[in-house]
Order: structure tokens, then C-alpha cells, then sequence
């Protein structure tokens, strides 16, 4: 406001205005109000909804005494449909998807963070333009057809190449996630660059850095909060990733030696079995645990990458 | 001064477009070493242009086109084997809003050594001195003297400016620019600002824009004035204010556009 003197009169007028309003106008004006409310509100409430209802079908099995959540966590026996002994051991499948998850984020950090700096801070504004519409289709390609591109074109070079028995294994599953991943990384990786100010760049600039001094000394620690989200929001969509990891990672269930090896995923078993296990069962019941799991996990991580956003508001 | 000064910035029939756009026009000075000279003139007349190109920095935008030549101390920096990077150390540059950049205090002072010697040139003293010689000289070493690990972005805009100064001068450079360097400060940071200029006065050749005629007039040695892209005038500054040659500098320093 540049000019403050008729505010006011503006204001009085204003508020004349609306006592003689009509009801129907009040009325609408209201309901899409609270219509707007709602639809704010609605996240929360779907996220708890969620979590309730999942945490419902597995409270049974979670405070029976069939059931140790120890031996839950820490056992690698997994035998849900075993006729005289079953066991619930998640432990394989949580090395499963850690193992595919962090060689995922070997590959696709560098990359991801290597295609962030390229696109904000080396190439032309054409070249950006190609690269980001080509990044973004990159992430349009569901899962399913990643997968299948494992089961299909990977494996088969895998074992050419390392001469593995089998071609669905970790490598496999961590190069298809890599490549999912590498999209989220670049997308918000460059905005974190993008929001670093101009003026410290001509700082850097006229004091004689070069690009890459630029780059490592200047850009990398001043948008390292948003670099480090755009990391853990990759991680979040690697641990979280269902079906092609399913495709491509052999469905083994076993602590793996070695990146050649079968494993399966946590979020792998839940697809696969919930299935074929009776509804109510302890085995579904289990699944639904592990789908519990699953939540904490990517919501310890998504916590992670909003703390460390929100590290860059505090500056 | 018995001795003839000698120039230590030269353009001779300076020219530069952005893109189409002609923003200066065969532009012709000798600025005088040692001395603070101030260049006025209304919006958009190129002043900041001007400046901008004796560090090359204009060129990070590759729309800019720039005919003529430009020496400093003899050297002419269009030339195709100067390095920019040497460049730019010998002529530093001040700007508008401060711009420390976002690690400690100590770091941005030491930022130019770093950048301009492989790592380990350096002992861990010869560092901590540099800091403590640069600071001192712009007068922030009492104040900030136990903070040196402090983001520089946390302190007051006066602090950050002379920061910015104090992290030029262990490069030792000839030449300071400074576009606008008071322009984000009050009274009293402005006067902090000016006497730091008359305190390295003689070791560095000072050129600094400025919007504020009477910042020009008191704080400068020479002027030059400039509109639409033109050098109107350049003289001793109390010639300028006194006895503008041009009617054109005369109008502009009674207020009648600008």
C-alpha cells in the first residue's frame, strides 16, 4: 500500500457493503470455505485414516502371544504357510530392500545431484528446456514397464556380462531404482540450486572463482539443506517402490552376500502374498505389519528431507 | 604531486549491446590511480554497465557484446590471453546488496586465497593473519574478532558490507568497484562505508557508482557524468558540481531530470 490515507473510508464502506448482503451469497461464500477447509484438512485425515486402518488388521496378530515382534524384526525365517512351524522373520527382506535401496542411491546420487548442477549451472537455456521435459518423462514411466525392462534387457546383460546364475538380483533392482530415483533427485535437486541468490554467484564470480570453484565452494554449501532433501525424497520413492523391484530383484528371501544375489523386498512380499493369504489369517495380518513397517520407515525419511527443507527456511 | 599521475584504467571507444540494445557509447576515460572517482548520472544511463565491465563480469551473460578496448594499468583486458581469473583478482568489485557469501565470516575473507592457490599454499597462521590484516583494515576486527566462525549472512548490513570490502584486500587487487555500495544502508553505515573508502584512498584505485549526487560530491575526487550510455563529463569532482562544462551535467546536477 503506497498511499495510506483512504484505507479507512475504503474499509467503512466496505463493510457497509457486506451487513446488507444477501443470505444466499453468506451462505455459499461459507460452505466453500469450509469446502476449501476441508480439502486442506483431508491429507492428515487420509494419512491417519490410513495408518489406522492398516494398524487395525495387524493389532491382532501384534498382541497375540503367537507372535514375538523381536523374532518379527530379527529373524530371516520367513515360513507364513509352513504346516507345522510357521514363521514371520522380516529381517531378509528388510536387508532386501535396504541393500537395493542404498546401491539404488550409489548410482543415482551422483548422477541425480551431477544432473541437478549441470542443468542450473552449465548448459543453455535450450539444452535446460530439452533436459528437464526429457527428466520429466523419465518419471512418467510406471513402474510396471521399468520392471520389465529388468526382467527382460537387464537381466539378460547381467548375466552376460557378470556371468551371475540369475539376472533378477540386487544389481539389477538397484540400477532399475537408480534410474526411477535419478528423476525426484534432479527435479528438486535443481530447484535447490535454482533458489540459491544470484548475488552469490557474481560474488563467487568477481572474486575470480571459476565454475567449477563456483559450484564446490559457493552453490554446493549454500544449497546443501535442499540438495540433502532432494537425496532422502529419492530414497523415499526407493524404499517405497513396489513392482518393479518385484520384477527385477529374483524374489529370494535371504540375508544377500553380495550384490549378485536374490533378494526380495519388504514392499515386494506385501504385493506378492496379500493376495493369496486368507483374509484374517495371521499371515495377512503380518503382511499388514510389515506394511506398518514400511510406513515407519518412509516416514522417518520424509521427516528427515522436511527437517532438512526446513533448515533452509530458517536462513 | 610532482609526478604526472598515470591512468590506471583506459577505454577507448568503448561500445556494448545487450543483445540489440546499445547501452554504451564509445566511451573514452583515463581514471586516475589512487584517487576515488564517482561516476552519477540517471537510471539506465550505463553507469553500472560501465563498471561492470573493467572485471568482465558483464560477460556471464552471454547476450553481451562489447567492441573497443579497456586498459588497466596498460594492459588491455580484452585481449585474448588475459586470464579472467587474474583479472578479476586485481580488479575486485563491491555490489548493491551485500553479498558475503553463506559460510563464516572467516572463511569469506579468506574465500579469494583459497580459490586463487592450491590447497595446503597456506599455513593455518599465514590464514589467521590475512583475516586479522584484512579486517583490521576495514574496521570490523574488534567487533567480529572472537565471532570468525559466525555465518556471515547473520550479521548487520553495515558488518556484511565492509566483510565484502575486507574480502578483496588479501588478494591485494589495483582496482575496488563498487556499484551502489551504500544504497542498502542507513546514515550511519553509510558514513562507515565512505570513510573506508578515504581509508584505502591511495592504496586502491576506488570507482564507485552512485545514485546519490551528494554521496558523489563529498566522498569522491573525480566524477564523471553519464546519460543514455554517453560520457557527458568527467573532471575533478568540485569542477563538476562547481562549474559544469556541459549544460546537460549542469541541469542534471540542479534536479531538473533524474
Amino acid at each position: 500500500m503506497t498511499d495510506p490515507s483512504p484505507q479507512p473510508t475504503a474499509q467503512f464502506s466496505f463493510a457497509v457493503r457486506s451487513a446488507r448482503r444477501p443470505t444466499l451469497y453468506v451462505l455459499a461464500e461459507r460452505s466453500l470455505t469450509a469446502l476449501i477447509y476441508a480439502c486442506g484438512i483431508s491429507a492428515i485425515f487420509f494419512v491417519v485414516g490410513i495408518f489406522l486402518f492398516v494398524f487395525k488388521e495387524a493389532a491382532p496378530v501384534l498382541f497375540s502371544d503367537r507372535f514375538s515382534l523381536s523374532q518379527f524384526l530379527f529373524s530371516e525365517q520367513w515360513y507364513p504357510t509352513s504346516e507345522l512351524n510357521k514363521r514371520y522373520g522380516v529381517l531378509a527382506m528388510t536387508a532386501g530392500t535396504f541393500s537395493v535401496t542404498a546401491l539404488a542411491m550409489m548410482i543415482a546420487v551422483p548422477f541425480g545431484l551431477g544432473a541437478a548442477i549441470f542443468i542450473s549451472e552449465f548448459c543453455g537455456p535450450r539444452l535446460r528446456e530439452t533436459l528437464k521435459i526429457t527428466i520429466e518423462l523419465l518419471a512418467a514411466i510406471p513402474s510396471v514397464v521399468w520392471g520389465f525392462i529388468g526382467l527382460t534387457v537387464m537381466s539378460k546383460l547381467i548375466v552376460q556380462l557378470t556371468g551371475a546364475p540369475v539376472g533378477v538380483n540386487i544389481l539389477n533392482g538397484g540400477i532399475i531404482l537408480a534410474l526411477m530415483s535419478v528423476p525426484i533427485i534432479v527435479s528438486i535437486g535443481e530447484d535447490a540450486l535454482k533458489a540459491v541468490p544470484d548475488s552469490f554467484r557474481e560474488a563467487g564470480l568477481a572474486l575470480g572463482a571459476t565454475r567449477w570453484q563456483l559450484v564446490w565452494r559457493v552453490l554446493l554449501p549454500a544449497a546443501k539443506n535442499g540438495l540433502l532433501a532432494a537425496v532422502l525424497l529419492g530414497v523415499g520413492r526407493a524404499v517405497g517402490e513396489t513392482m518393479a523391484v518385484l520384477m527385477a530383484t529374483g524374489h529370494a528371501v535371504q540375508i544377500p552376500h553380495g550384490i549378485l544375489d536374490s533378494v526380495r523386498t519388504l514392499t515386494a512380499n506385501i504385493a506378492a502374498e496379500l493376495g493369496e493369504a486368507p483374509a484374517g489369517s495371521d499371515h495377512y495380518r503380518v503382511l499388514f505389519l510389515i506394511g506398518i513397517l514400511l510406513f515407519t520407515i518412509t516416514f522417518v525419511v520424509n521427516l528427515a528431507a522436511d527437517m532438512a527443507v526446513r533448515g533452509i527456511r530458517k536462513k | 604531486m610532482s609526478e604526472p599521475p598515470q591512468p590506471c584504467i583506459t577505454t577507448r571507444g568503448l561500445n556494448l549491446w545487450y543483445a540489440d540494445f546499445q547501452a554504451l557509447f564509445d566511451v573514452n576515460l583515463d581514471i586516475t590511480r589512487g584517487l576515488i572517482t564517482s561516476l552519477i548520472g540517471p537510471s539506465g544511463c550505463g553507469k553500472t554497465t560501465l563498471l561492470r565491465c573493467f572485471n568482465r563480469v558483464n560477460e556471464r551473460y552471454g547476450y553481451v557484446t562489447t567492441t573497443g578496448e579497456i586498459r588497466i594499468l596498460g594492459k588491455n583486458i580484452y585481449d585474448p590471453d588475459v586470464a579472467l581469473v587474474e583479472l578479476r583478482k586485481s580488479v575486485g568489485m563491491v555490489f548493491q546488496r551485500p553479498n558475503p557469501l553463506p559460510i563464516s565470516v572467516y572463511e569469506n575473507v579468506v574465500f579469494g586465497l583459497r580459490i586463487h592457490h592450491p590447497p595446503g599454499t597456506f599455513t593455518r597462521a599465514e590464514l589467521d593473519e590475512a583475516v586479522e590484516k584484512a579486517l583490521i583494515e576495514v574496521g570490523l576486527w574488534k567487533d567480529l574478532r572472537d565471532r570468525l566462525d559466525r555465518k556471515a549472512t547473520s550479521l548487520q548490513l553495515e558488518q556484511q558490507q565492509k566483510l565484502c570490502i575486507a574480502r578483496l584486500l588479501p588478494l591485494k587487487p589495483d582496482v575496488i568497484l563498487m556499484d551502489e555500495p551504500c544504497s542498502a544502508l542507513d546514515v550511519e553505515g553509510t558514513r562507515a562505508i565512505e570513510e573506508l573508502m578515504f581509508a584505502l584512498k591511495g592504496h586502491y584505485t576506488i570507482l564507485v557508482v552512485t545514485h546519490n549526487m551528494a554521496q558523489a560530491r563529498r566522498a569522491s575526487d573525480e566524477c564523471i557524468f553519464m546519460l543514455l550510455g554517453k560520457l557527458i563529463e568527467h573532471s575533478r569532482t568540485e569542477d563538476l558540481f562547481l562549474n559544469p562544462k556541459n549544460p546537460k551535467t549542469a541541469e542534471y546536477i540542479e534536479g531538473r531530470y533524474g
